[in-house]
């Protein structure tokens, strides 16, 4: 059996799709036909992976239109006569066919203050219950593939990397802002350089989340109202000024 | 020609970004060293993120019985005497406390429900004793060490390769690199090297190792005149797919077995009991009774053989499959949805629930997992100084895979982990210690540094030869069918002779296109490192002559006790790789007490 998939091909200046045909075979997914397309027919065909296991978050790729981990997508979903089209990543620029330069992440990754810890209990122990963290476990999840931050319309539609840091960022600020044991007060972050205002809870990253992280719901809204109450709530506002209470 | 490549200067160059490379480098910047680190992939991704089942670390905090001596005690029995004592003394007192600053670095690990660390049970470990988030512990850690470490001010150098070190007598001083998006030179001025590089599984066709594992710690570190010990000592993790054929290899954690699942051969018989070793009698339960009495928590009885360290239930599974025992596609049965309800499943085991559903299409709370052994891990690697990791070139370091010595014959599940934050942050606290010594770089010699970069560019040269991936895939196979789980000599030297030919071959690969990220250069180079490294566990595979932890030989089936005081090493001389016999480092007295009793 042969499928026929369609490659982009290209880099920054020129670019176009390439047709391959390549065996299949039981279970394959569609980074081994591009490791076969490498390996027999064009050494050239640029792609990240790594664990092939849908651990790492490196061979994301648009299929068919569709955001998604390569190695995690299996060739027999699609028909035998239907074309597989491997497009990189929208959202980013191209570096080489599917490689795209995804180094503005690791830009907003930095802005975002760390992990500030209360001190120990006095016995030397950091004590936390299972369901005081099972909501940030899931937040950890991610696997920093940056499929959420390509399909976001903000960052992909409009381009406003300069004011959003997008649905990865403020997963990663909802986590540290729900770790039982973290001090830091990052809203002033969340509101002014992560621009969570931007976002319109079209809830398109947490339909391609490869995780099943529920960003939308359990992250990003609830950092939205903590924004909202913590700026425009006067009544909570005062409150907090009176008690001094941050979180 | 030095126009054809940058310079970077650090006091340490930490070349992986993995759990023991991102721990060194947050070491070594802690004590106020200039940092670099260099990573071959996007920072994030190093194989650090497989690691499923937990990090080995006697908190005590499910067993109070627990202490750093027990869990030293397991290791050296799980490694089959063979490890290098004093590393294994470290890592056992030390680990505690790597995982407590984990915590302290905002890891979330699953709870006791008196809220502590919650710890669960492995092969091997005596005690629950792996610290834990479900099945995706390695991306915890990897996170964590990248978040705290973003913010320490040391650099970062993301896909970028090192293909050589630069040498001042015998003193390292610097790295030659390539990065993966120009294919542009660059080169690492350096007072002190740290290696933390990983593994070599690709060096095998049926593993669960990434790209990434191709041995170039190994390979750097015998270029520039170290010395390797315990080269013939390859994990075969008990539990990898095997089908469909896409997935072959890929990882079943070990916590699946912690969490009470069971191994059936094809006649639904678990098997485990008939092969627990001599030595390990009086520890696992000898009834299905028994073992189920374990499972429910009943303290007086004995842990079920599934438990049994990885080599003894590699072989076991290997052993079924030739008896004409085995799984359709030539494994065994898996079984947890018959032990454990579907909820306690997907919540302790998620990603192994997601990987068999998505690939394998079977739901591992209803039915049986079909699995075979894989290459998993290289307990071989760099020898180093127990206490600074420092290895037998000055200035260059060696931790985590990489580095050997550590797990002897055989590694326990859960003490890679470990073994990365503990000799990580070794290793950076040596290499900075180190580098402070000196004020100045040494001058790196031009001449070595374009020789290493007309080396590089050598097969875009060729007008003929073979496509690297050919090549590779057949030593891949070769590895595989000669120097498995079980050898002989008659397949040792029939590989011997195998690998001068792909080296030769290997000599004259040819590649096409230009620099800028070209995936069949990148493997015309990696192949040359994955050819060093099968030379390695080739020759050292000859050398010891019995059957001991991951060395399996049928021609010499039993341990033997001239075997158990030597180490093999390997090094260059004039050019060549030769292997040498070296003595086991003596136990002290009171640590020896606490093997008293043991029957080898």
């Amino acid at each position: 059996m042969t499928a026929s998939l369609r490659v982009f091909r290209g880099d920054a200046q020129t670019s176009g799709y390439k047709s391959y045909k390549v065996d299949t075979y039981e279970g394959m997914v569609v980074l081994d036909a591009i490791h076969q397309i490498q390996a027999k027919q064009d050494a050239e065909l640029a792609c990240r992976w790594n664990c092939k296991a849908g651990k790492c978050g490196s061979c994301s790729a648009e299929i068919n239109g569709r955001p998604r981990l390569m190695c995690m997508t299996r060739m027999d979903q699609y028909g035998s006569d239907e074309e597989i089209v491997v497009s990189p990543m929208k959202a980013f620029p191209v570096i080489k066919d599917l490689v795209t330069d995804v180094s503005w992440n690791y830009q907003v990754d930095k802005k975002i203050p760390p992990f500030k810890p209360k001190p120990p209990e006095s016995d030397g122990t950091r004590r936390m219950q299972q369901y005081d963290i099972d909501r940030v476990q899931e937040f950890r999840k991610c696997i920093e593939c940056f499929l959420c931050q390509n399909v976001c319309h903000i960052l992909r539609d409009h381009n406003r990397k300069d004011a959003f840091g997008g649905p990865r960022f403020l997963v990663k600020a909802a986590a540290l802002e729900m770790h039982p044991l973290d001090t830091e007060d990052r809203l002033p972050i969340v509101k002014e350089v992560l621009g969570s205002g931007f976002c319109n809870i079209t809830k398109c990253c947490t339909e391609v989340c490869p995780e099943s992280i529920t960003i939308t719901d359990n992250a990003i809204i609830p950092l939205k109202e903590r924004v909202v109450s913590n700026y425009y709530d006067p009544i909570a506002r005062f409150w907090r000024k009176l008690t001094g209470k941050i979180k | 020609m030095s126009d054809q490549y940058s310079v970077q200067e650090h006091d340490v160059i930490v070349i992986g970004a993995g759990g023991a490379g991102l721990r060194a480098a947050i070491e070594a910047s802690a004590s106020g060293a200039n940092t670099g680190i260099v990573c071959k992939s996007l920072l994030g991704k190093a194989h650090t993120v497989m690691a499923e089942g937990g990090i080995a670390a006697a908190l005590a905090n499910v067993a109070s019985e627990d202490s750093w001596q027990v869990h030293f005690r397991d290791t050296l029995r799980g490694g089959k005497m063979l490890n290098q004592w004093r590393m294994a003394q470290l890592h056992a007192e030390e680990a505690p406390e790597r995982v407590k600053e984990l915590e302290a670095w905002g890891a979330l690990f699953d709870r006791t429900s008196d809220g502590r660390i919650l710890q669960r049970n492995f092969g091997g470990h005596r005690y629950p004793r792996l610290a834990h988030v479900g099945d995706r512990t390695g991306l915890e850690m990897i996170r964590t060490l990248q978040d705290y470490g973003v913010h320490q001010g040391f650099k970062v150098y993301m896909e970028c390769t090192v293909y050589q070190l630069l040498l001042d007598g015998n003193r390292v001083c610097g790295a030659l690199a390539y990065w993966r998006e120009t294919g542009k030179f660059v080169l690492f001025k350096a007072k002190a090297i740290v290696l933390a590089t990983g593994g070599i599984g690709k060096a095998y066709e049926i593993t669960s190792n990434s790209w990434e594992y191709t041995g170039d710690g190994h390979a750097l570190a015998y270029l520039a005149g170290a010395d390797l010990i315990d080269m013939e000592f390859v994990q075969f993790h008990p539990t990898g797919m095997i089908w469909p054929p896409s997935i072959r290899g890929t990882l079943v954690t070990e916590a699946v077995r912690g969490e009470g699942g069971v191994l059936l051969n094809a006649k639904k018989e678990r098997f485990m009991f008939r092969y627990i070793p001599d030595a390990f009698k009086g520890d696992f339960a000898d009834t299905e009774e028994e073992a189920d009495r374990w499972l429910k928590g009943d303290k007086n009885a004995r842990r079920p053989p599934e438990l049994l360290t990885r080599d003894v239930v590699a072989r076991a599974i290997n052993r079924e499959a030739k008896e004409g025992r085995g799984s359709p596609h030539g494994g065994v049965y898996l079984d947890i949805a018959s032990r454990r309800g579907p909820e306690y499943i997907r919540r302790k085991l998620p990603s192994m629930y997601h990987q068999f559903k998505e690939l394998g299409n079977l739901d591992i709370t209803v039915a049986p997992m079909e699995i075979g052994p894989t290459t998993h891990y290289v307990m071989g690697g760099v020898k180093v100084d127990a206490e600074s990791c420092e290895s037998t070139v000055e200035g260059l370091f060696a931790a985590g895979e990489c580095a050997g010595g550590m797990h002897g014959a055989n590694r326990l599940g859960g003490n890679s982990l470990s073994d990365l934050l503990v000799f990580g942050k070794r290793a950076g606290a040596g290499a900075s210690a180190f580098a402070k010594k000196f004020r100045d770089f040494s001058d790196v010699p031009t001449s070595a540094v374009n020789d290493g970069c007309a080396e590089m560019l050598e097969p875009f040269n060729r007008t003929q030869g073979e496509n690297p991936f050919a090549i590779t895939e057949e030593l891949q196979k070769m590895m595989q069918s000669l120097v498995g789980i079980v050898r002989m000599e008659s397949e040792l030297k029939e590989a011997r002779d195998c690998l001068k030919q792909l080296k030769e071959r290997a000599s004259k690969a040819k590649v096409t296109g230009n620099r800028q990220f070209n995936p069949g250069w990148h493997q015309a180079l990696d192949l040359r490192n994955l050819l060093i490294v099968s030379e390695m566990i080739i020759l050292s595979a000859l050398e010891r002559k019995e059957s001991r932890g991951a060395h399996t030989r049928e021609d010499y089936p039993k341990l033997e006790p001239v075997f158990s005081k030597l180490n093999t090493v390997l090094r260059k001389k004039n050019q060549s790789m030769v292997v040498v016999r070296e003595a086991l480092p003596d136990m002290p007295g009171q640590l020896r007490k606490l093997f008293e009793g043991d029957k080898s």
